[in-house]
C-alpha cells in the first residue's frame, strides 16, 4: 500500500474498496478451506487473469512475490522434506495466490479510498469508544511515514559509517529515535495547522 | 489584519518573545533573524499553533486563544520540512486532507485538486507517492495543500531552507504570484527584496521594523 497503487480505469479500479476487501477476505478464507492442488492452482491462474483485467502487466505480479521469494522457497523446501512435492507445491501455490490477491486490491485501490472504507466500517464500533477518524488518520500516517523512517535510518547509518560506528545499534537507534520524536511533534503541528479536528 | 498585542511567550522558565506589539496589514511581510531569535515561535503564534503566555493575537478580530479553529482556517501554515507536513501517501490524497477537514464535498475536492495540480505543473504527479517527489516538488505540494483550503493569510517558516537554487526560485515565483497576504520567515534575504515590510528579530525582540532595503542593511550590519 506504500506506493503500490497503479492508476487505471479498469472495472477493478472502478469498483469501490468495500466489495474488493470483502471479496478478498472471502476468497482468502476459501483458499484456506480448499485442500486440492488443482483448485488452488486454478485460483492462482484466475488471480493472474484479474491482473490482466486490471490492465496490470504480469511482471508486476511477479514483483509482488519477489520480496517474499525467500520465504516461499523455505516453505517449499520444508514441506517437500516433511510431506513430499505435492503438498509443497500446494502450500506455496496457495500462499502465492493469497499474496497476489491482496496485492491486486492495493494495486487497484487508492490508499485514501481504502482508508475511507475502513473508517466507515469502524463507525459501527463508535459505541465502544472507537474514533474511526483517528484510526483512519493513524493508518494513513503509518503508510506515509514508513518510507520516511527508512530514509532517516539510512541517513543516520551513513553518518555513523563515516565515524566507524556502522556496527553499533545504539549509535543508529538513538539518533533515529530522537529525529523521529522531533518529527512527530512537527507532524502533529502540521495536522493541526491543516484544520484536523480529532473530535470530528 | 493580524494584531499582536503585548505578547510574551515562554516555554517553562525560558522566555522566547518579549512584549511584542504590532499590526500586520501589508501583503508581503518578511521575518529574519538569527537561529533561536524567536522568529519561528512568532510565526506559530499567528495561526494559534502556539498561544501567548500573556497578551493576545487577533486575526481579523478573532483571538487565537478563543477561536483557534477559525483562525487556522484563515491562516495557512507551511513548515520548513515538507516531509513533516505531507501526511498522506500520494499527492492527490494529501491535497484532499485539508479540504476534507473543512468538510468540502467530493466533487469540489476533485475540482480544486485538479486546479492546483495544473497551476503548479504537477498534473502528472497526481497519484505519485509523496516520498518519491523531489525536494522542490514536496515543498510545492506542502504549499498547495495549504492553498486549497483558501486561507486569507499564508505563513511560511523557512520554506526554502532545504531547497537548491532552482527549487528556491520555483517556490519564490509561486509565492510571488499569490493573492494571499504572505508572511515569510527566512534566512534567504534575496526573497524579501520586493516585500512591503521586514521585521528583524534578535533574542526574542523585534530590533528593526522597516522597508526591505533598510531592514536588510540593518541585519547585515548588526547581525551578520
Amino acid at each position: 500500500m506504500l506506493d503500490l497503487y497503479r492508476p487505471g480505469a479498469s472495472p477493478l479500479h472502478r469498483l469501490s474498496p468495500g466489495p474488493k476487501l470483502l471479496a478478498m477476505m472471502l476468497c482468502g478464507t476459501a483458499l484456506f478451506l480448499v485442500e486440492s492442488l488443482p483448485l488452488v492452482a486454478a485460483a492462482l491462474i484466475l488471480t493472474l487473469g484479474l491482473y490482466r483485467l486490471a490492465g496490470l502487466p504480469l511482471r508486476l505480479a511477479a514483483a509482488q512475490l519477489r520480496p517474499l521469494a525467500v520465504i516461499l522457497v523455505i516453505f517449499f523446501a520444508l514441506q517437500y522434506w516433511l510431506s513430499g512435492p505435492l503438498l509443497a507445491a500446494f502450500v506455496v501455490t496457495r500462499l502465492a495466490a493469497l499474496i497476489l490477491l491482496a496485492s491486486l486490491v492495493t494495486l487497484t485501490t487508492r490508499a485514501s479510498d481504502m482508508i475511507d472504507t475502513i473508517t466507515a466500517a469502524l463507525a459501527l464500533l463508535r459505541p465502544l469508544g472507537v474514533n474511526p477518524a483517528k484510526v483512519g488518520l493513524a493508518i494513513s500516517l503509518a503508510l506515509r511515514f514508513i518510507p520516511v523512517l527508512g530514509q532517516i535510518t539510512a541517513e543516520v547509518r551513513e553518518a555513523q559509517k563515516t565515524r566507524g560506528l556502522e556496527r553499533s545499534v545504539i549509535a543508529t537507534a538513538l539518533p533515529v529515535a530522537i529525529r523521529t520524536l522531533k518529527m512527530a511533534d512537527d507532524i502533529s503541528d502540521a495536522i493541526e495547522a491543516r484544520g484536523y479536528d480529532p473530535r470530528a | 489584519m493580524i494584531e499582536i498585542e503585548s505578547v510574551r511567550l515562554a516555554y517553562g522558565d525560558r522566555t522566547v518573545l518579549y512584549n511584542i506589539s504590532l499590526s500586520l496589514t501589508e501583503r508581503r511581510v518578511g521575518i529574519i533573524g538569527a537561529n533561536g531569535s524567536g522568529k519561528s515561535s512568532f510565526a506559530r503564534l499567528l495561526n494559534g499553533l502556539v498561544l501567548p503566555s500573556s497578551g493576545a493575537v487577533r486575526v481579523d478580530g478573532l483571538n487565537t486563544r478563543a477561536k483557534g479553529k477559525e483562525v487556522r482556517r484563515k491562516v495557512g501554515f507551511v513548515f520548513q520540512n515538507p516531509d513533516n507536513q505531507i501526511v498522506f501517501p500520494t499527492v492527490a490524497e494529501d491535497l484532499a486532507f485539508g479540504m476534507k477537514n473543512l468538510g468540502l464535498p467530493k466533487d469540489e475536492i476533485a475540482r480544486k485538486t485538479d486546479a492546483i495540480l495544473a497551476r503548479y505543473d504537477m498534473t502528472d504527479l497526481r497519484d505519485h507517492p509523496a516520498h518519491l517527489l523531489s525536494g522542490g516538488q514536496k515543498q510545492l505540494l506542502a504549499i498547495s495543500g495549504v492553498l486549497v483550503m483558501d486561507p486569507a493569510y499564508l505563513v511560511l517558516d523557512e520554506p526554502t531552507t532545504l531547497l537548491d537554487l532552482r527549487n528556491t526560485r520555483r517556490v519564490a515565483a509561486a509565492l510571488d504570484a499569490l493573492d494571499q497576504t504572505v508572511i515569510l520567515v527566512t534566512h534567504d534575504l534575496d526573497l524579501l527584496v520586493a516585500f512591503d515590510r521586514v521585521l528583524v528579530f534578535d533574542e526574542g525582540r523585534i530590533v528593526a521594523d522597516e522597508t526591505p532595503t533598510k531592514a536588510l542593511a540593518f541585519y547585515r550590519e548588526h547581525m551578520a
